[in-house]
């Protein structure tokens, strides 16, 4: 009872990255907690999945396999999860932020009346008094995320409701396995009867998913571009640069939302977190929520016109001065130097 | 066969530019500086009405949405552009409200306006980016629910069809109806205003408005009662109280923190090709990169 839930999305038969980082995240909350782990699987052919969730050091699979359980539609999963949910009183429940898990969290959160967070950066257990009452409340979860605008981030609890419920994009949580040798058990859910027919009204008529093509997740070198790039073809010079050293191409929301670069690359609170061995921001300001993305890349060059830029300040190397000269010198001199 | 949308739409401070302008001296952002806008992609979904209106012959456009008084201006623009009718859900009571009381507010204000076939929301507002409303209004309605529409591809016999806009892909689905389509920016960009249209209606006015409006405008709406825009209150539609405002709302703010940018040590260098030329040797030696 009260214990850690984890919906595990399943991804072309196996369990999505984000799903495996909340596990990881979930173990480490539940050691701190003294609860146990348990995670949700919901969908078709999902025989033996248990052996990849129980090195993350999970107690219990609830597993839902049935033919019409995927591809994923929202009613179906939503009663299930509701109905766990109401029997088990979790006190977290974690979901990834993606278009299933922000399709399905919320009907959730409704229809227990719960709080729900959205794209949290950081989740951690404290306390907090309520102002006007002075009620207390131990072990609550913080739901850390940017906020407005950019400049201010903020802590969310849910005092009273359970379970407090929080969605967390992909790659902001790290994938770590907990123990290869750790066992938990199966509850296999009896479909049928936690399932109405009118749960299955909207039916999919056509579903056309590529492989995932760009993974900028888990490059060693992100070469980020931002509005300071001015065009499209500007960014063609951070291609070069970053094919030649090795790394990967990234941008900020308003390089993606200039049309700059694809949504794929976007860094930040609403894009992927990275955590690269060498960050270099050509043209980027450094926004909060884009810094949420990349603050834990181990080196950071900034270069940048303006030397007030936010960016610089958490930089390791801050170039001043114009990118269009500066990108094709870093190109040039490493490749006289790498000879 | 003439529909009856109900279009939610939210009026949001221009978050994507949060200029130097709108900083305080302490580094927050001065909300009052920003620019109040029609969220973006609740622009989105109203053209998804409008072109359903256009087809279905007799269908009606709704426009609902809750805030303050000034939110009327967004009612207003959605005319210009061609929907019907406007409702303001307006309501001291409402303040503080986190999305799951906005949805119970937002639920019980579509169910006093029922009946209705779709209700069409955006997939988000910027200016919390939860995209939470939708969905949680659809559970409250207790209607199925559509996300991410880039495009409604039809109705028909009572069954839509509609284009989902996924992360790595496109979905199409059918539903029957009524049911609740949350639309992605993806989708068409709304028409602008028509100009026929923006001369009938630039002098509606909500009721709070008119109160403050001259005899002229009194009498004006007199005879042209279209130009009214219809108030809700938390009365009107019968909200329980402690299910609204801050009471109403699980979720508490613990805290607010100005973003303190930890100065690391950082070298600054120039643009001249020997600042650059050691920068790439230095990378190189310590095998950051290479
Ligand atoms: C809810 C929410 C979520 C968000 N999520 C994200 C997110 O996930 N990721 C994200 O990145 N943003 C996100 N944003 C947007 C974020 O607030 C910023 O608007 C965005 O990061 C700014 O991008 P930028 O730094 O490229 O552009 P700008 O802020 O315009 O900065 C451009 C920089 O380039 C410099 N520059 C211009 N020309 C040159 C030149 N020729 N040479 C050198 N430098 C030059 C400028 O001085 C400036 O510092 C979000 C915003 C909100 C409200
Ligand atoms: N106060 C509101 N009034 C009307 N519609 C709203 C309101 N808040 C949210 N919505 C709708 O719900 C969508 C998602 O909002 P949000 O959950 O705040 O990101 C928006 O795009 C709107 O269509």
């Amino acid at each position: 009872m009260n214990n850690i839930f984890v919906y595990c999305e399943i991804d072309e038969g196996a369990v999505a990255d984000v799903s495996l980082e909340l596990l990881s995240k979930g173990k480490k909350l539940a050691t701190e907690l003294n609860c146990k782990l348990e995670a949700i699987v919901i969908g078709s052919k999902l025989d033996n999945i248990e052996k990849s969730l129980y090195p993350y050091g999970v107690d219990i699979v609830h597993k839902a396999d049935d033919t019409r359980l995927y591809p994923y539609t929202t009613l179906p999963h939503c009663s299930i999860i509701t109905r766990i949910f109401k029997e088990e009183k979790p006190q977290i429940a974690l979901f990834g932020a993606t278009s299933i898990g922000r399709d399905l969290a919320p009907r959730i959160a409704s229809s227990l009346r719960c709080g729900l967070t959205a794209d949290c950066t950081n989740l951690v257990i404290g306390e907090y008094t309520e102002n006007k009452t002075g009620k207390e409340y131990k072990d609550l979860l913080y739901q850390i995320r940017p906020a407005f605008g950019g400049s201010i981030i903020a802590t969310i609890v849910n005092p009273e409701t359970r379970p407090q419920l929080a969605t967390v994009r992909e790659g902001v949580m790290k994938n770590e396995i907990f123990s290869n040798s750790y066992k938990g058990e199966v509850r296999n859910i009896k479909v049928a009867s936690y399932l109405k027919d009118s749960d299955f009204i909207v039916k999919i008529i056509d579903r056309q998913i590529e492989a995932k093509k760009i993974n900028i997740k888990s490059a060693p070198i992100i070469v980020a571009g931002g509005y300071g790039m001015g065009s499209k073809s500007g960014f063609n010079k951070l291609f070069e640069l970053a094919s030649l050293i090795g790394g990967e191409v990234g941008a900020s929301r308003a390089a993606v939302d200039a049309g700059f670069a694809e949504h794929e690359r976007q860094i930040g609170q609403t894009g992927v977190t990275v955590r690269p061995k060498l960050y270099i921001a050509a043209g980027i300001s450094g926004a909060v929520q884009h810094r949420a993305g990349m603050d834990q890349s181990a080196q950071i060059i900034s270069i940048s016109n303006d030397p007030k830029a936010p960016i610089n300040s958490i930089a390791d190397y801050v170039i001043i001065g114009d990118v269009n000269d500066i990108i094709p010198k870093m190109i040039k001199y490493y490749k006289e130097k790498s000879k | 066969m003439g529909l009856r949308i109900i279009v939610l739409a939210k009026q949001v401070p221009d978050t994507r530019n949060v200029g130097k302008d709108a900083m305080k001296e302490d580094g927050t952002v001065n909300r009052g500086a920003l620019p109040a806008i029609f969220n973006p992609e609740d622009l989105n979904a109203l053209e998804q009405a409008l072109r359903l209106k256009e087809k279905y012959a007799g269908t009606e456009v709704i426009l609902l949405t809750m805030g303050p008084t000034r939110a009327s201006e967004i009612i207003r623009e959605a005319l210009y552009r061609g929907a019907d009718k406007g409702y303001l859900l307006t309501d001291r009571k409402f303040a503080g409200s986190d999305t799951l009381a906005t949805s119970y507010a937002i639920s019980l204000a579509i169910k006093k306006l029922a009946p209705y076939d779709l209700v069409i929301s955006g997939r988000q507002a910027i200016d919390g980016d939860t995209a939470q409303v939708g969905p949680q209004t659809a559970e409250k309605l207790e209607i199925g629910q559509v996300t991410y529409a880039e495009e409604i591809l039809g109705i028909e016999n009572n069954k839509i069809t509609i284009k989902r806009r996924l992360e790595r892909g496109i979905e199409v689905v059918s539903s029957p109806l009524p049911l609740l389509v949350t639309v992605h920016g993806s989708a068409p960009a709304c028409r602008t205003r028509n100009s026929k249209l923006f001369m009938k209606y630039k002098h509606s006015k909500t009721v709070t408005e008119l109160q403050e409006a001259t005899e002229d405008y009194i009498k004006l709406q007199k005879d042209r009662p279209y130009l009214t825009i219809e108030e809700l209150s938390a009365a009107d539609i019968n909200v329980d109280s402690e299910m609204v405002g801050l009471s109403g709302s699980p979720t508490k703010v613990k805290k607010i923190e100005n973003v303190v940018l930890a100065h690391k040590e950082s070298k600054i260098l120039s643009d001249q090709d020997k600042d650059i030329e050691n920068l790439m040797k230095e990378l190189i030696d310590n095998h950051i990169i290479g």
